[in-house]
């Protein structure tokens, strides 16, 4: 039984100047993956995520979506996207998770939580609210639905903001380092959330530095070194004997 | 009994004529402030372009407004624009010189150089948002207009208000000058009335008075504007 691709990336390559970050990642994420990317800092993981939503714009390769796939053209030399309007709704099945959360921060978290759906999705407000304190229910903050993110501890602020990209009903999630600028403390409630979507079937693409998730949540782990995939497979082969030599150096620094 | 006189509302009595004068002073500030928020916001917009050339002129327009005399720019514009009003009059076959109304010469001189400061203002707001927010609004598929209208928006003026505050305090100021046009605004009124009664003391400090009035009602205003906006900060950030 194959499950329908939701995402699919060949072949990107990206350079910030004369630096390639990106030497060619392909990707195939199907219904209900799991994907952990790891690699040490500076080895592109975050850069390929962005690539995916064109927070970035990669230079070369094809980004394919539950099936459309995002029309790019050459200008001035540069490639880029053919269309904005394609780019925002592409953007809008894709959910982004940020490492410094980026809530808006004039607005309540009920508000930031409905922001999409009412305004790029253009759905009634009330079936939006109604559906935005359920996903609040969800990650833990109901009550703080009418308090400012700036109100909120770090933990909290990042399971605001799941809710938000959950809100536009997402075909894939991407998670860049949800949980690197949070206390220690505070990574479990952000971990137990994002472990419950990956229960629920939920397609994600975390770039993270934690472990544990990486081998116990996900279906898949890929990791990555100087802008190009090193290992890619199932946790259970690479952190057993399957690991490159790279990889196993790479996580015998974090497992002391 | 004598001062009540002086200063009353009765036929002698000039409070009614320096209560107008400090409307006018007002309407004049008021109307500057707003054109020069258009322009404010365009010039800020200019500075912060990717085009070169524009942003260029966009700092021209700042250092020109900033760096020249007030009072310059204001008989710039009330001649300047007269002999323009003069020479369309005479195409039409008015002869003789037309002056630029007073009012609408202050407005416009003193909304050109606010809009320069307020400019630099807008400028600093927008830059004050963290730049997560604007990705975290275009990663959820907000176009370009519906990010500026909801989220940079509402922050650029929330970020302002005390900038802006402190430009309409120096604007209310500035319209003073605008009394060289003879517009009868509060600097005016106080100067011909010390004239012409020979109490020059009395009508300076009165007049002195009002501006106190009007600049440390203004200042209330914003305060109770800041608090408002900054409910979504931190304790502490936003609020003095």
């Amino acid at each position: 039984m194959a499950a329908a691709t939701r995402l699919s990336v060949r072949n990107i390559h990206k350079s910030f100047g004369a630096h390639e970050v990106l030497r060619g990642i392909s990707l195939d994420a199907h219904d209900g993956d799991v994907i952990s990317l790891l690699g040490a800092s500076g080895s592109g993981k975050s850069t390929f995520l962005r690539c995916i939503n064109l927070l970035e714009i990669a230079d070369q390769g094809e980004i394919v979506v539950d099936g459309e796939r995002i029309e790019m053209t050459m200008k001035n030399g540069h490639a880029v996207p053919a269309s904005r309007k394609q780019v925002d709704r592409i953007r809008a099945e894709l959910g982004m998770v940020f490492q410094s959360f980026n809530l808006w921060s004039h607005m309540t978290i009920l508000d930031n939580v409905i922001e999409g759906p009412v305004h790029v999705l253009k759905r009634p407000r009330a079936e939006c609210i109604a559906e935005a304190e359920a996903l609040l229910e969800k990650v833990g903050i109901a009550e703080k639905r009418h308090a400012y993110p700036a109100h909120l501890s770090g933990g909290q602020q990042q399971r605001a903001a799941i809710a938000r990209a959950l809100a536009m009903k997402p075909k894939v999630m991407l998670f860049d380092e949800p949980t690197s600028a949070l206390d220690p403390e505070l990574v479990g409630e952000v971990l137990r959330v994002m472990r419950s979507l990956a229960e629920e079937g939920m397609t994600m693409l975390v770039v993270t530095h934690e472990m544990g998730f990486a081998r116990n949540v996900s279906n898949r782990v890929i990791f990555m070194r100087s802008g190009e995939i090193d290992s890619d497979g199932p946790p259970e082969e690479l952190f057993g004997k399957g690991g490159s030599p790279a990889f196993r150096q790479f996580i015998g620094t974090f497992g002391k | 009994m004598w001062l009540v006189e002086t200063l009353g509302f009765g036929q002698t009595g000039w409070g009614g004529l320096l209560l107008m004068g400090a409307l006018m002073t007002l309407c004049v500030t008021l109307a500057a402030l707003l054109l020069g928020a258009v322009l404010g916001a365009i010039v800020a917009a200019a500075k912060l372009s990717q085009s070169r050339a524009i942003r260029t002129a966009g700092g021209v327009y700042t250092t020109i407004f900033r760096g020249v005399p007030e009072l310059l720019i204001i008989y710039l514009v009330y001649f300047g624009g007269s002999s323009a009003v003069t020479a369309i009059g005479a195409y039409f076959g008015f002869e003789g010189f037309l002056g630029m109304p007073s009012f609408i010469a202050g407005a416009l001189a003193v909304g050109l150089i606010c809009g320069a400061y307020q400019a630099e203002v807008y400028r600093g707001a927008f830059l004050a948002i963290p730049k997560g927010e604007l990705e975290a609004a275009e990663a959820i598929g907000m176009h370009r207009f519906l990010r500026f209208r909801r989220i940079i928006m509402p922050q650029v003026l929330r970020f302002a208000i005390p900038g802006i505050g402190n430009v309409w305090q120096l604007s209310l100021k500035d319209s003073a000058l605008v009394s060289v046009t003879g517009l009868a605004d509060l600097m005016r009124t106080s100067q011909v009335a010390a004239g012409s009664t020979r109490q020059y003391f009395l009508f300076f400090i009165a007049g002195g008075c009002l501006y106190l009035v009007l600049t440390s009602m203004s200042d209330r205003l914003f305060a109770r504007a800041e608090r408002r906006a900054s409910r979504s900060m931190p304790a502490g950030i936003g609020q003095i």
